[in-house]
């Protein structure tokens, strides 16, 4: 049994019990779609279209749709994919490390801060893949498969092959973990369809239960299952964007060679991963009045991990322009110069913004209790992420050691085309995920009503 | 073969009159089926004397098998079938190696332990699950008693289960 101090704030108000949130959460599953759903799911399928265009023609003309020039030759693409991966780190740090570090107020979020991950990596694996134009031909060159070169395998030297590794085992392992958690409430949603007499429902959610029967024996290995899953999944998390980062700092492009980017990295996605979770959880708490679950001490707890992980990030932007200063290397100079002042100091301003002063009016607790100040915060955030890796990206890339081919980059239809292609199939990925599946994982926060429910903290009292 | 035997199931409503109800039962030397509960109960397989799972063994060995194999292709990729070299590095550029041997080994543990998790628990996409009360998966913790198994009698067994704080005690045959 788990003992809780009194003086901790409840984490399930509205004195809910056990069937309560079965019920609160299962009628979401089980009733019919609302008029919003089907607005929102319109939205998205109209942004899944048009993008599914930009797509088209990329993979029937080739990438020369896009704007990239000899000099920029890694743009919207690649921060778009990082930016996707980025978002895709909450979902599992939020179920894995908080796990280990025994935070009880994930149980409520990590549902659906999973599904975005799994959702967001799905939408960051769409760059790669289109890119590479033949995309029906990519398993050649992205896996280690035997060709009709001799075989001439695949470069394990290179970051970009680790990548593939990492972004797919992140992808199976999240999903998993997912759906190892997803399984009892399956379970939930099939016996009350069996209750009701809804045959269709008993029989799709009984196979995606598993046969599962909550049986104490199950239980047990249940969670030891979760826990090694947790221990496997928090140095994998960090692997991930890691990773990513060694895209480009083992390569010799000033501002892109340094050593500080995979902790900076990592930070930063921790960072845009929790801006997004809050963006989509306080709608999905607002629509389907989850607000007893979703509590202001989750947002709460989510904005602190927030201004950590941007105070983070803002030093890691001050270390790198002190490191190009100190550095001596006048390439390196220049970059970090050319960054702030050159023709893209726009962007740089808005990453500043957006990344750094903005998440600092955390520190106010008005501000980072107010669900309207949050929402308008998270999106100023993921937007900021966005112009980070830009920044990173093409303001290195745009000034090349000869000022003879020194450009811009101008973004094509197709550029944002896909772009809105990846958002269309994030939300339309969500909105199937919040109507079909539980949105809070019912068997966890069921396992703590009673030592943080708000009717046992009043009886204590 | 199944084949369909007699349960006498006992109901209980919170999870902590569940587990002195267990050490109650157990004490009386009578043998559980099983209990199942809509979450995990914490301290539940002491109480049934259930020996700790051994799935993070097998989670460590499908990772080093991961390990292995991670090593075993990329050695035999880039050292023996064709060396090149790149950047000037080692035709083994064990530092390299590194991301995608991690990689490789967390993969082959997960998938390893959960398929192992899902034989031996018997979960599958056909399965059906054994239920003594549709309830279990909602608010009720269930406690099922195999009544050929135990020398006492209905009657016997069901008085110490009422008095363990079963709030229904029920009759039920099931296949299994």
């Amino acid at each position: 049994m788990h003992v809780e101090s009194n003086l901790r704030k409840p984490l399930i108000t509205g004195g809910k019990n056990l069937h309560d949130v079965s019920n609160d959460i299962c009628r979401r599953v089980e009733e019919k779609p609302s008029l919003s759903w089907y607005a929102a799911m319109a939205v998205s399928l109209i942004a899944l279209a048009i993008g599914g265009y930009a797509v088209f023609r990329t993979l029937w003309d080739g990438i020369g749709m896009w704007g990239l020039n000899k000099t920029v030759g890694w743009a919207w693409d690649i921060t778009n994919f990082v930016w996707w991966v980025g978002i895709g780190h909450a979902g599992t740090l939020i179920s894995a490390i908080l796990l280990l570090f025994r935070q009880r107020w994930r149980m409520s979020i990590n549902r659906a801060a999973e599904a975005m991950t799994i959702f967001a990596v799905i939408c960051a694996a769409q760059f790669p893949l289109i890119h590479m134009g033949r995309l029906w031909l990519g398993a050649f060159w992205a896996l280690p498969l035997p060709n009709t070169y001799g075989s001439l395998w695949v470069n394990f030297s290179s970051p970009l092959l680790w990548d593939v590794f990492a972004i797919s085992t992140y992808f199976a392992v999240s999903l998993v973990f997912w759906y190892i958690g997803l399984i009892p409430d399956f379970a939930t949603i099939r016996d009350r369809a069996i209750v009701a007499g809804r045959k269709l429902s008993a029989f799709i959610y009984g196979i995606l239960s598993f046969g599962w029967d909550g049986a104490a024996k199950t239980w047990s290995r249940y969670e030891t299952v979760a826990l090694v899953l947790a221990g496997l999944a928090t140095p994998l998390v960090l692997s991930v964007h890691t990773i990513v980062s060694m895209d480009f700092a083992t390569s010799v492009i000033p501002g892109w060679h340094t050593t500080i980017f995979p902790p900076y990295f990592v930070a930063g996605a921790i960072f845009s991963g929790f801006a997004m979770v809050l963006t989509l959880l306080i709608i999905t708490r607002k629509v389907y009045k989850l607000e007893d679950y979703i509590t202001i001490q989750h947002l709460e707890m989510m904005n602190i991990v927030i201004i950590v992980t941007g105070s983070i990030v803002g030093i890691a932007y001050i270390t790198e322009l002190f490191m190009a200063w100190y550095s001596g290397v006048e390439y390196e100079q220049y970059a970090f110069y050319n960054r702030v002042t050159g023709p893209y100091w726009w962007a740089y301003f808005s990453m500043m913004t957006c990344n750094v002063i903005a998440p600092q009016l955390f520190w106010f607790k008005k501000i980072r209790t107010n669900i309207a100040a949050t929402f308008i915060i998270s999106i100023i955030v993921n937007i900021g992420m966005w112009f980070e890796r830009f920044v990173i990206i093409v303001t290195s890339l745009h000034r090349d050691y000869l000022p003879s081919s020194w450009a811009m980059f101008y973004p094509t239809f197709y550029d944002v085309g896909i772009y809105l292609f990846t958002f269309g199939l994030f939300f339309t990925a969500y909105l199937l995920f919040s109507k079909f599946f539980p949105v809070i994982n019912m068997a966890e926060v069921k396992s703590i009503i009673k030592s943080t429910g708000e009717t046992s903290k009043s009886l204590k009292k | 073969m199944k084949e369909e035997k007699n349960f006498l199931v006992g109901v209980y409503e919170d999870d902590s009159v569940l587990l002195k109800a267990i050490s109650i039962i157990r004490d009386k030397g009578i043998n559980i089926h099983e209990v199942y509960s809509p979450f995990p109960v914490h301290g539940i397989e002491d109480r049934l004397g259930y020996k700790r799972s051994r799935l993070s063994i097998a989670a460590f060995g499908f990772g080093f098998l991961g390990t292995c194999l991670a090593l075993t292709m990329m050695i035999g990729m880039m050292t023996i079938d064709w060396p090149m070299i790149i950047g000037g590095k080692d035709f083994l550029p064990f530092p390299a190696f590194i991301p995608v041997i991690f990689e490789m080994t967390v993969l082959f543990s997960a998938f390893g332990m959960v398929g192992t998790f899902f034989v031996i628990s018997n979960l599958k996409p056909w399965g059906v699950p054994i239920q003594f009360d549709l309830r279990s998966t909602d608010d009720k913790h269930v406690l099922a008693i195999e009544l050929k198994k135990n020398v006492l009698g209905l009657n016997d067994i069901s008085k110490i289960l009422k008095k363990s704080g079963a709030s229904e005690i029920n009759k039920k045959s099931i296949k299994i």
